[in-house]
């Protein structure tokens, strides 16, 4: 095994959006190989010095992305107790569709902050003690949306294609030091973000899927895992649709 | 800080981030050509310098710094 991945040596993982859908399948899968996996979300977990990690399990930190000290001081608790972030999974993102010519710049600015201006405050902040350790995994999740364009997800998709640039740029700044930038980018995945759709969205959603169904978001969670392991040890600047088929060939 | 003390704790710093031996930090030293630094590794000692020196650098104050010397005079003129 290479000395670039420790998979399962209890790797310092932080998954941002971790309580729910997407992030909570990485989560589970992460701690399932012996990780110490933090994750964070905007409400729950403990913002500010609280408690330290739990004696067992995953840690909770409460951080909004959205804004600069928290991403910092989350990190900063990180680093504390146990060492430098090793895999990063960003994750977090909201949504606020609306076709263009009804979207406020509220709604704009809101999905463009968290979903790709809050990454890019993440990932910065984790890098650094990544290019000391000359090693790292950082996999971002985007969505078939940025791929393939979602009407009425003008400013979502924007920002999820915006984060296959930033990946691809800085899976070339960082290739000396051995850090890995990749993008998964999921279809329509059973979680909350798809409970804003009523039966009828939803059997139009289903009917172009090749597949004919939703992802299960385990079913995400798996690829995320092979990215930050030690299989995907040549792979880096790529992008991993994971979506039934929906946006083959984009 | 005199200067001595101060250009051994910048020595430090560049040994420690850039991998070389100290008597290779020297003044007239080249980071590209001589220290064998990528631009990755500048970044890397930038931010070395800034936690020991308690100092920030601005990206602007970078340009056109290629040797040791010049680098060195930078993090001077930050400590009082």
């Amino acid at each position: 095994m290479s000395p670039e991945v420790r998979e399962g040596a209890g790797r310092v993982v932080l998954v941002t959006g971790g309580s729910r859908g997407i992030g909570a399948a990485c989560v589970e899968r992460f701690v399932a190989l012996g990780d110490r996996v933090v994750y964070t979300s905007r409400s729950g977990g403990d913002e500010g010095a609280g408690a330290g990690p739990p004696a067992e399990g995953p840690w909770h930190i409460a951080c909004d992305q959205s804004r600069p000290e928290a991403v910092t001081a989350a990190l900063d608790r990180i680093e504390k107790e146990w060492g430098p972030v090793e895999v990063l999974v960003a994750n977090a993102g909201l949504t606020r569709d609306g076709l263009l010519m009804r979207m406020s710049e509220e709604a704009w600015s809101e999905v463009i902050d968290t979903n790709l201006t809050g990454v890019y405050r993440l990932v910065k902040r984790v890098v650094g003690p990544m290019m000391r350790a000359r090693r790292g995994r950082v996999i971002l999740v985007s969505s078939v949306s940025g791929l393939a364009g979602q009407a009425g997800q003008a400013n979502y998709a924007a920002a999820k294609a915006g984060l296959v640039g930033f990946a691809r740029s800085l899976a070339r700044e960082l290739s000396s030091r051995s850090i890995l930038v990749n993008v998964v980018a999921p279809g329509t995945v059973d979680t909350d973000m798809l409970g804003a759709l009523n039966q009828a969205q939803m059997g139009e959603l289903v009917a172009r899927v090749p597949l004919g169904r939703v992802a299960r978001p385990e079913e995400i969670a798996g690829v995320v895992t092979f990215l930050a392991s030690e299989d995907a040890s040549y792979i880096t600047g790529a992008v991993l649709p994971v979506d039934g088929g929906l946006a083959m060939g984009h | 800080m005199d200067r001595d003390t101060a250009f051994d704790k910048f020595k430090t710093c560049a040994v420690e981030v850039l991998q070389v031996q100290p008597d290779q930090v020297t003044l007239e030293a080249k980071f590209g050509d001589d220290l064998d630094a990528d631009s990755l590794d500048l970044v890397e000692l930038v931010m070395a310098l800034e936690e020991s020196f308690d100092i920030t650098v601005d990206e602007s104050e970078l340009e056109g710094v290629q040797t040791v010397s010049q680098a060195f005079d930078l993090v001077l003129s930050k400590v009082a």
